[in-house]
């Protein structure tokens, strides 16, 4: 057996990280084609937010980090939704408040720290046996409403008009799309960190389209792009000692690159 | 000879947008198997006429009763097949198959959770077959010209196999060569599948050329009945303001 299996916090860490890169990507396109790539960027700085809470109240900050993001998409549709504010505003008014919230917070609790880092940009030695069955279960959670509602996801994605003219409840679905992307990123904060999900959630799927298929090609390719980017990405952390969010995002950046290369000398 | 069974009824309806009245008091029956143009001007009413009838704008006044029921209980969407007005400049990057687009048009007629059937994929292949975009199956949709696009969001509008077809402004972006093919097509479905169509468009004379009744809006009703008693510069007037004269295709240069 590899040596880098060895130890349970690398194999609580693949678990963790195989089950963020199914999910994120999944989430992702849905994001991606509603032009809504900023969306995991701002839900990803609530949950910084969720994550300061947490650790200023002393509770794993995991839980405080999935249920502020929750709340915050609740609140960024209904902006979004009154339409006074510009959706994309909506979105960098998320962004910068919930930062400034939690660098108050983390100031008032002293809490700029080595452990911080880990939150910013992924640590592949902090996943706890209680955080792995966080992620599984919400993983899992996400997974089962992406596929069960696939075909309701991608018609409000297409054409939101056209779908609510067929019945379908479009602002629901919509809240949903916003929610399950709010769980998505609040779990993947502890490999990926809050800085570098964004990337995670957008740029497989961005890969994935540079080779012009249709919808559901294109999704379960990226969902191979971003497992590949997860797995190559520990492996490269664990082994040149690197923060495994910037080492996910860098393999995910290299296959980004190479599909631009390769789309465009066909 | 007795009428056929109404599908559309408006009854004394108006919608405004906050205080400006944009359609006012309008009553009209559409009926199975008519072939009704909708003209007037800019900001007549059209689009939003076509709206209140989907139920995607509420109207502020009168009823709308569809297919016997009043919208609001009116439960089985499929029976209107919609084509919008923005089709021929939809995402281009969207990646989606003309069969993945197709395909949900089936989604009115099935539930949360459900999946295609057999009869589903039926449905929408023949949908794609009747349009003449089966050829593009599994070509992106982003990839079409304006006219293939089209006929992929008729496909799409058929394959909830209604017995409305509502079109808006369906030739805008389609070049004049592949409206004529266009308009033989939208004839065929009337007179061949037996459906009943709604088409609006700024297109006068084809209007008068194609459909069997006319409806002419201005916010409110300004005629409604067989083309050639309507369509003569009186009503022109009405609807376009002094100095319209009625042009056929064939007095206009290319």
């Amino acid at each position: 057996m590899l040596e880098i299996f060895q130890y349970d916090f690398m194999i609580r860490a693949f678990e963790a990280g195989i089950a963020i890169g199914i999910v994120a990507p999944l989430i992702g396109m849905f994001l991606v084609v509603r032009r809504y790539s900023l969306m995991a960027d701002t839900l990803a700085h609530v949950s910084f937010a969720g994550v300061a809470i947490g650790l200023f109240l002393k509770i794993n900050p995991i839980f405080s980090a999935i249920g502020l993001s929750v709340l915050a998409s609740f609140g960024i549709e209904s902006l979004r939704n009154s339409r006074r504010i510009f959706g994309e505003s909506v979105l960098a008014l998320f962004l910068s408040g919930s930062l400034a919230i939690a660098v108050i917070i983390l100031s008032l609790a002293k809490g700029f720290n080595a452990n911080l880092f880990s939150y910013l940009f992924g640590s592949i030695s902090t996943v706890s046996t209680a955080d792995l069955l966080v992620i599984i279960v919400l993983a899992i959670v996400v997974f089962l409403d992406v596929m069960f509602l696939y075909k309701e996801l991608f018609f409000t994605s297409f054409d939101p008009e056209l779908a609510e003219a067929s019945g379908l409840p479009v602002k629901a679905i919509n809240l949903m799309t916003v929610m399950l992307a709010a769980v998505a990123v609040a779990i993947s904060i502890r490999i990926v960190g809050v800085l570098l999900i964004g990337a995670l959630i957008v740029i497989p799927v961005i890969s994935a389209m540079q080779y012009g298929r249709g919808f559901r090609f294109t999704l379960i390719l990226s969902v191979i792009f971003s497992l590949t980017s997860v797995i190559l990405g520990l492996f490269a952390s664990y082994y040149l000692d690197l923060a495994s969010g910037g080492a996910i995002v860098v393999v995910a950046l290299i296959i980004f690159l190479f599909s631009l290369a390769l789309v465009k000398r066909s | 000879m007795p009428l056929e069974e109404p599908y559309i009824e408006l009854d004394n309806v108006s919608f405004s947008y906050d205080d400006t009245p944009v359609i006012e008091n309008l009553t009209f029956t559409v009926r199975k198997g008519e072939y009704l143009g909708i003209i007037g001007p800019n900001g007549g009413g059209k689009t939003t006429l076509i709206k209140v009838i989907l139920g995607l704008l509420h109207q502020t006044e009168g009823r709308v009763v569809l297919f016997g029921k009043d919208r609001h209980d009116f439960k089985e969407k499929h029976r209107i097949g919609y084509v919008p007005q923005r089709v021929t400049q939809t995402d281009k990057e969207f990646p989606a198959t003309v069969f993945e687009v197709v395909k949900t048009g089936r989604i009115a007629r099935l539930g949360f959770f459900e999946r295609f059937t057999k009869k589903d994929i039926d449905a929408v292949e023949r949908a794609m077959e009747i349009s003449g975009v089966a050829k593009y199956r599994d070509t992106l949709v982003g990839n079409l010209s304006g006219g293939e696009r089209q006929r992929v969001f008729i496909a799409r509008a058929l394959a909830s196999e209604p017995d409305v077809l509502i079109l808006d402004e369906p030739t805008v972006g389609v070049d004049i060569g592949a409206q004529k093919t266009f308009y033989d097509f939208l004839s065929s479905l009337n007179r061949d599948q037996h459906l009943t169509i709604i088409f609006i468009s700024h297109d006068v004379d084809a209007v008068s050329q194609e459909t069997k009744t006319v409806l002419c809006l201005n916010h409110n009703l300004v005629c409604h009945g067989l083309p050639h008693d309507l369509l003569n510069e009186h009503v022109l007037e009405r609807l376009y303001g002094k100095h319209s004269k009625l042009l056929t295709h064939k007095d206009t240069p290319n």
